[in-house]
């Protein structure tokens, strides 16, 4: 369970995060919103590129805004990015053994856990292939492989499904639901696909100009009237 | 029974991943060793048939070619692989110098000379360390800056300072011509091609150190770091860690440069460490490539060696200037995102758009043929 407490983000005069506080319980979560609304900055304050003015962020009991950043990931927090980040130069199985050298001591068992990563996400090609030759969807993939090897306690997705194809958002959608149950982990989706996010969360919540304006379960939450509002616009906007 | 299934299916696949994984690294194991042996062989010929055959002034300019290699693969690695511009391993060569001559002239032959040369890396190491402190903040123009700042004021305290030559007190040095800043050899390399074989070697095994790394742990991390710091955080990566370790390694490598610089003929000269040649250096490491071992290799040639041809054909040591400057032209235009990512990305893309074209071509040709027929 991830409890976020009063969580207030300042850039200069905006205020992309303004007194925040949510809850987000175990399974797969849904977190949604406008464009701008502030769902990349929360993922960067829990990763902890973005320092917030105010607030807390307890994470299974643990504080993890007094964490050093890249402590987080050994700690189990792992995240893709909106513009996917594998690495480019490294093979599909260095991308991933990257990831578990930094945040698993168990050298003897690595081999074995970052090839169950990559069958994990439906990676089927050559785990010695570049990253930098494959295409998009794959790419996606080998990125989702780096967030679940190991022993991940919280796993953000920022957009995963951008850009890709029905037929892949399927297969991306059937494999985020399997995260919490067979890897063990927290997921928060954040995606603007909503049959994406009905799929696989079974609590959403809205953010809209930094501010929670609605969360509960994902079926109520996408019929709330302020969520409609805030997507399509008011009528007297019109 | 829903879930066992799908660990099942898992499991199986991980087991499939298991055997292609394997089968890849049988299919690539004799062609890594035929690789390897072949290095070797060349290696050995290298160290023991080149000083047979040459006279003992090419075996001098290989030698130095040898030692300058050391220092275009330690800039290689930084940019190549992590992504941070130095313009500052010409200065940290003369540090290495100055601190073996420092050495070697306070302790003569009590101290062995692998272990000069050791601590000679280590101490530039750390004074390297320090100017790579500022890549913590900066990166890519600004951090040029401040290492080519850093490498001027160097070579200020240098032309101030000199090279110890026997001298007294801690600066060693005597303007009452004591003798040369050379530093004395140890008798297995008195000759120059003793000399020239241990360079050989030790250069050899700073490639192995570079190779090391670059497939290792820390590859894997720089490689993160330079494609998106961001991304190599949230993988874990200690970024800090390891930007200060790639500047510990390179100038460590360049400080060894310099210490078997300050052992080869002649010995040492302020004035052979102007300030700009750091930029010339960043010319030629570019022409070289920085993402291949072979590109330091390259480089240390268009150095070292190129010269010296164009002194032995009568042509002026200028038309090199500009020789570089068309080199590196051609390099950054091909390289337009950022100079440390693009180069081979690009070519490879060049040539798979001139293939591609060809292919087109050869399609296109028979076309109006069968439409003729």
């Amino acid at each position: 369970m991830i409890e976020i407490t009063g969580l207030t983000v300042h850039f200069g005069g905006v205020t992309p995060l303004d007194n925040v506080s949510m809850v987000f319980p175990a399974g797969t979560c849904g977190l949604i919103g406008p464009n701008g609304a502030g769902k990349t900055t929360f993922f960067n304050v829990l990763s902890g590129f973005v320092s917030p003015a105010a607030g807390s962020v307890r994470a299974f009991g643990t504080d993890l805004l007094s964490m050093a950043n890249y402590r987080r990931a050994r700690w189990g927090l792992r995240r893709t990015f909106q513009t996917e980040q594998a690495i480019e130069a490294l093979s599909v199985f260095d991308n991933v053994a990257m990831v578990h050298e930094h945040c698993a001591a168990r050298q003897s068992a690595r081999r074995q856990e970052v090839l169950e990563a990559i069958a994990f996400v439906g990676l089927d090609g050559d785990p010695d292939e570049r990253v930098g030759t494959l295409d998009a969807r794959d790419r996606r993939l080998v990125e989702i492989a780096r967030a679940v090897v190991g022993e991940p306690k919280v796993v953000l997705l920022d957009e995963p499904a951008a850009g890709l194809p029905e037929a892949e958002t399927k297969h991306l959608s059937d494999m985020i639901q399997r995260i919490p149950e067979q890897r063990g982990a927290l997921v928060i989706l954040v995606d603007h696909d909503m049959s994406l996010v009905s799929a696989c969360c079974q609590v959403t919540a809205v953010l809209d100009f930094g501010k929670l304006i609605a969360s509960g379960p994902t079926a109520d939450v996408l019929r709330n009237e302020h969520v409609m509002r805030a997507y399509l616009g008011t009528d007297d906007k019109v | 029974m829903k879930a066992v299934k799908a660990v099942d299916a898992e499991s199986s696949r991980s087991a499939l991943a298991e055997r292609t994984g394997m089968a890849a690294f049988t299919r690539v194991a004799p062609a890594r060793a035929i690789r390897w042996a072949v290095l070797v062989v060349v290696l050995v010929v290298i160290v023991l048939a080149v000083p047979v055959l040459l006279s003992t002034y090419w075996v001098q300019i290989l030698t130095s070619v040898a030692i300058y290699s050391i220092v275009t693969l330690s800039l290689a690695v930084l940019m190549g692989r992590v992504g941070l511009v130095s313009l500052g391993q010409i200065a940290l060569l003369a540090v290495g110098g100055w601190v073996a001559l420092r050495l070697g002239f306070a302790f003569g032959p009590a101290l062995p000379f692998p272990l000069l040369v050791l601590i000679t890396g280590a101490i530039t190491s750390v004074i390297g360390t320090l100017i790579g402190l500022p890549a913590l903040r900066l990166s890519g123009l600004y951090l040029a800056l401040i290492t080519l700042m850093a490498a001027a004021a160097i070579t200020q305290v240098l032309a101030a300072t000199n090279f110890p030559n026997g001298g007294e007190g801690f600066l060693g040095h005597s303007s009452a011509n004591v003798g040369n800043a050379v530093l004395a050899r140890p008798d297995v390399m008195a000759s120059d091609a003793g000399f020239y074989r241990v360079v050989v070697v030790v250069t050899a095994v700073m490639f192995l150190i570079a190779i090391l790394h670059v497939n290792g742990k820390a590859g894997r991390a720089w490689a993160a770091i330079r494609q998106s710091e961001a991304a190599a955080i949230a993988a874990g990566v200690n970024v800090t860690l390891y930007k200060l370790w790639a500047f510990a390694l390179a100038s460590f490598m360049t400080g060894i440069a310099g210490c078997l610089l300050a052992a080869s003929a002649g010995g040492l000269t302020t004035y052979g460490f102007p300030t700009q040649d750091s930029i010339t250096l960043l010319a030629v490491v570019l022409m070289g490539g920085i993402y291949s071992f072979w590109g330091p290799i390259v480089s240390a040639v268009l150095l070292k060696l190129i010269p010296e041809f164009l002194k032995n054909w009568g042509l002026p040591a200028d038309v090199l200037t500009i020789l570089f400057g068309l080199g590196v032209l051609q390099a950054m235009t091909t390289a337009p995102a950022g100079l440390a990512v693009q180069v081979p990305k690009d070519l490879a893309n060049l040539g798979r758009a001139l293939t591609g074209l060809a292919r087109k071509r050869l399609v296109r040709v028979p076309a109006p043929e069968e439409h003729a027929r």
